[in-house]
């Protein structure tokens, strides 16, 4: 088993990809998915995020195992640290987004990559959330990825990879483009 | 070419081929088909050359220079090899074409159904009832401009313009205007507007960068030379992707090394990205912009390299170099709704077939097709992006595709024809 995977470029299976790319297009209902996350606040602002089932392929899917994942504010906010802040969060799912499409894009591209190491940094100014300056966003003024890839392939080439995993990234997307967002209350 | 089976049929009733639509592709095929012998007419809703004559503007001059304009038996002869025509001669190089060829046109005869009925094609028109044995759409690519559905959420006292209602900077009112879309049409409406003295804003998704000209050639030399402009639409990895690209940032004029969004920008042009939407009094723009400009530099990159192996065997001039587009640190992602008088759509064309009643389209409501030969028994198209060659959309490009196209239909009604005897 641990030999079949090794013997796949980066690690990726190509034509399972590529094959599946082929199913979807005759089956669109198929490839309609619902991504799910359970949360649980625990104190002050600690909270635990639970991940397991989701829906695709026409059913329910289950994960591997259940993943948790805390989330609160550092010391410095008056909080415990018990987890990353949940902006750090969108960090980690952007650079996990986009350097898992680099490792498929390279795959599907014949490039083999021997390290791929990412450093995000996103700037962020508090007199938004703080609520000091209306002219001040909530959020991130920007977010900047820096990669560095040591692959047998030459500067243009990795450039290509990493542009295309951009183009074909859902994080990416969620983050660059407007979504809309529903939150419910239950009675 | 033999002259009786070629004595034109105008007036409706039973005939072996209609062909839908005179503009180039029309013309081509009905020239190809009367010098096989095949009877056929061509039915055309407006005049010849009609999309050239309603819907283009006015300062377009096309994109391919005039030693490439050519058609089946007949090429460009005039005294500007490497000027590029304006919409009024093009007109006229068609009406000469169609004049030269006796193509069988009725002009003013708009098709409103085509429908299968015993193994025919019924095609009913203003100017009464076809029954044929096969059918050519030659309706065109670009019938409908394409708009965006976040268009929807602007305000209703907005000017919105398509390229297909702009004629000048004279249409666009004082103020603010954004344009959406970076391809050639984009990038022409934002030039000559910003020479007008308009606040120009573009929003730019993925688009095709390329120098006019390149060593010494014209940018379509080269493509055509290194052959890139007939690649077969079997041998391109990503067919669909192929069909959906935008036409390249050029204009038909050699004033400018390269019409792109550096050159924009420097005139003063704000350069932001993908139109998203408007919301809360706001157009907002998607973050991607670095990045559908880093692709398309690399694919640009890529095209010069590939030029490059020629042009170096064909002892070439030195190789020009072209500056990175530059993106500002933190481009606009969002501006006042009040900010902007005017949005044109410069986001594409899409065909309308609305008035053909055959099942042969996919669920996105486009044809089904194999290399223009349609999923349903004796149905052509012409003209489509990439529909058998890279060039199959052009002027240039037709010829070759017409003839496959002809060559099959022959096959088809000499088949036909024998199984039903
Ligand atoms: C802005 C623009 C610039 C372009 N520049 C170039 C260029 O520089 N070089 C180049 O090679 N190509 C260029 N093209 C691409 C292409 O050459 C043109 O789109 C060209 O018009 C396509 O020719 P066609 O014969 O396929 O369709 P069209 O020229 O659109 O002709 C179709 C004809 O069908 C008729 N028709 C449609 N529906 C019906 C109906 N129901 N009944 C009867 N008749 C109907 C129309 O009236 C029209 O006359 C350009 C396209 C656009 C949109």
């Amino acid at each position: 088993m641990t030999n079949q995977v090794t013997a796949l470029p980066n690690g990726v299976n190509v034509e399972a990809l590529l094959g599946a790319r082929e199913a979807l297009t005759e089956m669109p209902e198929a490839a309609k998915f619902v991504w799910r996350a359970v949360n649980e606040w625990k104190s002050g602002t600690h909270a635990e995020s639970r991940i397991e089932g989701f829906f695709g392929l026409g059913e329910e899917q289950r994960h591997v195992r259940e993943f948790r994942f805390d989330s609160d504010h550092p010391q410095i906010f008056a909080a415990e640290d018990n987890g990353p802040t949940p902006v750090e969060y969108v960090l980690v799912g952007l650079a996990g987004c986009l350097t898992a499409g680099i490792a498929s894009v390279a795959a599907n591209r014949g490039i083999e990559l021997r390290s791929v190491t990412a450093t995000l940094e996103a700037d962020m100014d508090l007199y938004g959330i703080l609520g000091i300056d209306s002219d001040v966003r909530n959020g991130f003024n920007g977010i900047t990825v820096n990669y560095t890839i040591d692959a047998d392939a030459s500067e243009e080439d990795i450039a290509a990879v990493v542009a295309q995993s951009q183009k074909r990234s859902a994080v990416f997307d969620v983050i660059t483009n407007p979504t809309n967002v529903t939150v419910r209350v239950n009675q | 070419m033999s002259f009786l089976s070629h004595i034109p049929r105008r007036t409706a009733g039973a005939i072996d081929v209609v062909v839908i639509g005179a503009g180039h592709a029309g013309l081509a095929i009905s020239q190809l088909l009367g010098s096989r012998g095949v009877e056929h007419v061509v039915l055309e809703r407006g005049e010849v050359a009609n999309s050239w004559r309603k819907e283009r503007w006015d300062s377009l001059k096309l994109l391919t220079p005039n030693w490439q304009t050519r058609l089946p038996g007949c090429a460009y002869d005039g005294d500007d090899p490497d000027g590029y025509m304006s919409v009024g001669e093009l007109v006229q190089f068609l009406d000469d074409y169609a004049a030269n060829t006796n193509a069988p046109i009725v002009t003013g005869c708009e098709v409103t159904s085509v429908r299968r009925v015993a193994e025919r094609y019924r095609v009913i028109t203003s100017q009464g009832t076809w029954n044929a044995r096969a059918v050519v759409l030659a309706t065109g690519a670009c019938n409908r401009p394409s708009i965006p559905t976040a268009a929807s959420g602007l305000p209703a006292e907005l000017t919105q313009l398509t390229p297909f209602d702009y004629r000048s900077p004279e249409n666009v009112p004082e103020g603010g205007v954004l344009i959406v879309g970076a391809s050639a049409t984009g990038l022409q409406f934002a030039d000559e507007l910003l020479k007008a003295g308009h606040d120009v804003t573009l929003a730019a998704g993925e688009h095709v960068r390329m120098p006019r000209r390149y060593r010494g050639k014209d940018i379509f030399y080269w493509m055509t030379r290194c052959g890139i402009h007939d690649q077969s639409y079997t041998e391109i990895e990503d067919i669909g992707r192929g069909r959906r690209l935008p036409s390249p940032q050029l204009v038909g004029s050699t004033d400018l090394p390269i019409l792109d969004l550096n050159y924009l920008r420097d005139r003063g042009a704000r350069i932001a990205g993908r139109f998203m939407r408007a919301w809360n009094g706001e157009i907002q723009f998607s973050g991607s912009l670095g990045n559908v400009c880093a692709l398309a530099d690399l694919k640009m990159q890529r095209l010069l390299k590939l030029i490059d192996e020629t042009a170096d065997r064909d002892g070439a001039p030195a190789a020009e170099t072209f500056a990175p587009t530059c993106v500002d640190d933190e481009p606009l992602l969002s501006m006042n709704i009040e900010d902007v008088k005017s949005v044109i759509w410069a986001t594409g064309f899409k065909p309308d077939y609305r008035w053909l009643d055959v099942d042969v389209f996919d669920r996105k409501g486009q044809l089904r097709h194999d290399g223009g030969v349609v999923d349903g028994e004796g149905l052509y198209v012409l003209g489509l992006p990439l529909m058998r060659r890279r060039k199959s959309s052009f002027i240039f490009g037709i010829e070759d595709d017409a003839r496959d196209i002809a060559d099959h239909l022959v096959g088809y009604l000499t088949n036909t024809l024998r199984r039903a005897s």
